[in-house]
């Protein structure tokens, strides 16, 4: 037990500490959505998003659900894995999808979308 | 209960320095995401958030999160970010900068949702004991601190249909992704040739 200053400013790391980081990860994601006119950057803001969703997740299954001494309950965590798959899903069909977006009009910037038509 | 509160031992110590550094990192780097103008600087950031988020996950224990987490999304998915960067930029310094009312509108809205987070994180966060309190010390998880085997026994466990419609959904991916990628230019290329 050390009492020096840092540990008298500074408090223990909790739940709370992670939710705060993940709720500005959360914001700059949705920035990154509000802000880019490149469709791959649109995305990106998305899979920040998601992370600050797992960080939460992880976060509640260490601290406050996450079962008994010996016999953990990983609920959280295995949703955060299943994030991680549907993100990688999703990644794959939005760049396919932006791939043909940019054969067809030679741009990626989203404003072009609304020359599509059918 | 206040002195037990201020009163921290090394190892907490270490945990909240270590804590703070990778928060500060991943926080300036998801900043540096939005702030950044260049998409393949966007790219490199967000890999560096990525790799900050692994650390965290880390830091709550969940080992093979961050396994997953660093394979899957810096190594996998962040590869086919770059790639669909570098498949659509005519030059890769390409730059959209959105307009100045788009700029407040969404400094706005992502202030006001930072606020409301906060306040909504600050306002559960009572004396330990009361049903409000968030959580201060990790769970006890006895002697299995490094849980894979109870994750993999939860996976093939109580999540075996989740588990199993998502290798059918990645398939279903792999398939679609693949013909929404190809299957315009080799109906281009067949109309050229007929």
């Amino acid at each position: 037990m050390t009492l020096t200053l840092a540990t008298i400013c500074i408090p223990p790391v909790g739940l709370y500490h992670y939710l705060a980081l993940a709720a500005f990860v959360f914001v700059c994601g949705l920035l990154t959505i509000l802000l880019k006119r490149n469709a791959i950057g649109i995305l990106m803001g998305v899979e920040l998003i998601l992370n600050a969703a797992n960080i939460n997740l992880a976060a509640f299954n260490r601290y406050a659900h996450g079962g008994l001494p010996g016999r953990p309950a990983l609920d959280g965590q295995i949703f955060a894995l299943f994030v991680i798959v549907l993100a990688a899903a999703e990644a794959a069909i939005a760049l396919a999808i932006f791939l043909n977006f940019y054969n067809n009009i030679a741009s990626i910037d989203v404003e072009r979308g609304k020359e599509l038509r059918g | 209960m206040t002195n037990a509160l201020l009163a921290i031992s090394d190892e907490q110590l270490a945990t909240n320095v270590l804590f703070y550094a990778l928060a500060a990192g991943v926080a300036l780097s998801a900043l540096a995401v939005v702030l950044s103008r260049n998409i393949v600087r966007t790219a490199l950031f967000l890999l560096f958030t990525l790799g900050g988020v692994a650390g965290v996950y880390f830091m709550l224990n969940a080992e093979f999160l961050a396994a997953v987490q660093l394979v899957v999304y810096a190594g996998g998915t962040l590869i086919l970010i770059v790639f669909a960067v570098m498949l659509t930029s005519k030059s890769p310094f390409i730059r959209f900068d959105p307009k100045a009312i788009e700029v407040v509108v969404a400094a706005i809205a992502g202030a006001i949702m930072l606020v409301a987070l906060l306040a909504g994180i600050i306002s559960t966060h009572g004396p330990v004991g009361t049903p409000g309190a968030i959580v201060r010390q990790p769970l006890d998880w006895g002697t299995s601190q490094y849980p894979v085997a109870d994750l993999g026994q939860a996976l093939l466990g109580d999540y075996l249909l989740p588990f199993e419609l998502a290798s059918v959904l990645l398939l279903v991916v792999m398939i679609g992704a693949a013909f929404l990628a190809k299957g315009r230019r080799r109906r281009a290329a067949g109309e050229e040739k007929a």
